[in-house]
């Protein structure tokens, strides 16, 4: 029989039973949009979660000294003040593949201006920071490299320091005070929100990291440096020739610095939402396997109402085979319109999901395809057993079936 | 005329249950081209047997079948398929057409089976010819519940012809219809006979066999008794003779 034939006598079958046909189908458009609906989910939340982690700046790499021991007793990392600028500076220009660097001071402070006073985090920083960072100014600007070298008493503030300290009036160009020395504000941040462990990126003071030690921490170790590579491929072997770099640079002294790669903690936050993303997939899946059984249960019960039509397809000379096929598409079409719909219901559930709860939803392409392509394959699994029901039958006992 | 049918010393026993059921025990039979055959037989003589036998729908356990000069007693499910479609067309007493299925394409159905491939107009025109051989071209596009049994027997009747096949097999054809339209459904096979086609037909009503030309009785699996019908029937005749004594009784009435 002709392949158009044969899909026209399925079609015609299906129809027969209409609502039949899609009760038996929606168990798969059920299972279909669930697979669709949790794997476009689980892709937004992910996709939030790693648009969170870039915000802290792309390829970036962190030096922190190591831990101090006094008298045995032994400090965390970071306890050590080892550090120094010139670290900074070899790495700077002695490690291929660095962008930038900025050397880092880290102090809380009492900020006050404008007849008010908020505790903010006061950051030392080279220009380069707000770039490596991927921020940008809203009013004003960066302080530049000539305050970097002089020591300049300038800051730029962020959107929350800019509300508390100056609700009614415009920050630019006044002084805020920092341990009781007049920063000049040159520029207000625009607002990042909070970061992925949840505190405020905007409640913050930045200022020329030599005036950091100058003047506020009065020391000269750094709390870090961070430095911006030119490549994620390059991650690896910029951290080993810094680890490298410094190393010589203590002349073989125990290593006092420990560097870190941003990419780690970007793999282990979207580690835990794939895995979510997979879990919510597997189960929407068992919804399709259930569709599938369905298919198989209608298909044996249309195969048992229609001995008959079998029996005269047989006696006019349809092979086996052809009865096998006829059978197969039909349950192919079943669950291939069901899947089809199930993809427009999916992609419809995951955009109402995704107004709701605010979160971008990202329709993966490859969740539609193998979601289809499954459900074809479910057609074809759970159709050939009573495909092959249909086809074995003897023409003259379905002749004689009533 | 050819033999078409060559029976030798064919049995089929039936061995699916506790005791094998001997249902055809050594028919030999021949049938030759053009004519045109009844069995008769009570219910459990094996003729129904015979006709499955005939029609390639069940072999044999013993014996050989040739069709058109073939041995056909060895052939597997898959060749039988291919020797009802291509030699061999089915009347059934239950009509068996496909329901919501309009009468051309339930007379198109075999042409779709065949392992030749024709164009769809081809096979069209084919299914009109073949509604015409049986008076019925006028109702190609009607479905089956809007046609009476005897027309829905002719559909039965088309679809077998539309292959050409070398003989046309009918399982008690009148057994669910009246007698009138009975009689209208001997026409059309005394028709076709004369134009040549040979017909094998069961039937328990002997004045049924009266339209064929041979007449052949099954008792217990064997042929017990094999003439030429002398005193025949000819069904435009009675047609005739029917609906005179209709319209007499409408007179009297």
């Amino acid at each position: 029989m002709r392949f158009i034939n044969v899909i026209k006598v399925a079609l015609r079958a299906l129809r027969r039973s209409a609502m039949r046909s899609v009760l038996t189908a929606l168990g798969i458009i059920i299972g279909v949009a669930a697979v669709i609906a949790m794997v476009s989910i689980g892709n937004g939340a992910k996709s939030q979660v790693e648009a969170s982690i870039a915000s802290l700046g792309q390829n970036i790499i962190s030096v922190f000294p190591g831990s101090n021991n006094s008298g045995g007793m032994r400090g965390g990392w970071g306890s050590a003040s080892t550090l120094t600028v010139e670290d900074a500076a070899a790495i700077s220009a002695e490690v291929a593949g660095v962008v930038a660097v900025s050397p880092e001071m880290r102090d809380r402070n009492q900020v006050l201006a404008n007849g008010l006073n908020w505790n903010s985090q006061i950051l030392g920083e080279d220009v380069s920071y707000i770039d490596i960072r991927l921020w940008t100014i809203a009013e004003g600007e960066m302080f530049n490299e000539l305050d970097v070298r002089s020591a300049t008493k300038v800051c730029v503030i962020g959107k929350t320091v800019a509300a508390q300290l100056f609700p009614d009036s415009d920050p630019v160009g006044q002084n805020l005070r920092i341990r009781n020395i007049p920063f000049r504000i040159v520029g207000v941040l625009n607002a990042k929100g909070f970061n992925f462990f949840g505190s405020d990126q905007d409640d913050i003071v930045i200022i020329p990291y030599t005036s950091h030690i100058k003047r506020i921490a009065r020391r000269p170790n750094l709390n870090s440096i961070l430095i911006q590579a030119q490549s994620p491929e390059q991650m690896a072997t910029i951290q080993q020739d810094i680890t490298d770099l410094l190393q010589q640079r203590r002349n073989g002294r125990d290593p006092d610095f420990t560097v870190r790669n941003q990419q780690e903690l970007a793999e282990a936050a979207t580690a835990t939402t794939k895995t979510m993303t997979v879990l919510l997939g597997a189960i929407a899946g068992v919804s399709l396997i259930v569709g599938g059984i369905g298919i198989m249960n209608i298909m044996l019960v249309s195969v048992t109402e229609r001995t008959r039509e079998i029996g005269i397809r047989l006696a006019v000379g349809a092979h086996g085979r052809d009865v096998l096929t006829q059978f197969l598409i039909e349950a192919i079409i079943l669950s291939v319109m069901g899947g089809a719909l199930g993809v427009l219901l999916g992609i419809g559930a995951s955009q109402l999901v995704s107004k709701l709860n605010g979160w971008p939803v990202l329709v993966s392409t490859s969740a539609i395809v193998g979601a289809v392509a499954f459900s074809a394959a479910i057609g074809v699994f759970f159709g050939f057993y009573p495909a092959r029901k249909a086809a074995q039958l003897d023409p003259i006992e379905a002749l004689r079936y009533e | 005329m050819t033999d078409v049918v060559q029976l030798e010393a064919i049995h089929k026993i039936y061995d699916s249950g506790e005791i094998p059921v001997h249902a055809v025990r050594g028919v030999t039979l021949t049938i030759r081209g053009g004519e045109f055959v009844a069995i008769m037989g009570a219910s459990g003589s094996g003729k129904s047997t015979l006709m499955n036998l005939l029609g390639c729908l069940d072999r044999p356990s013993k014996g050989r079948y040739l069709l058109g000069g073939t041995d056909v007693s060895g052939l597997d499910r898959n060749q039988l398929a291919d020797l009802r479609n291509q030699k061999l067309g089915f009347v059934f007493q239950g009509f068996n057409l496909l329901s919501r299925t309009t009468a051309r394409e339930n007379v198109e159905l075999p042409m779709l089976y065949g392992r030749r491939h024709y164009s769809s107009r081809e096979i069209h025109e084919r299914a009109l010819r073949s509604l015409d051989i049986v008076g019925l071209s006028n109702r190609a596009d009607h479905f089956p519940s809007q046609l009476s049994g005897g027309q829905q027997q002719r559909v039965a009747i088309a679809r077998a012809l539309i292959n050409e096949p070398q003989i046309l097999l009918a399982d008690e054809p009148t057994g669910n219809l009246d007698s009138k339209t009975s009689v209208e459904i001997m026409g059309v096979f005394q028709k076709l006979n004369e134009q040549g086609i040979t017909i094998v037909m069961v039937t328990h009503e002997l004045d049924i066999a009266r339209y064929c030309r041979r007449n052949l009785i099954m008792r217990d699996g064997r042929l017990v008794s094999d003439v030429q019908v002398t005193d025949r029937l000819v069904a435009t005749v009675e047609m005739q003779r029917l609906l005179a004594a209709e319209a007499e009784a409408k007179l009297t009435d």
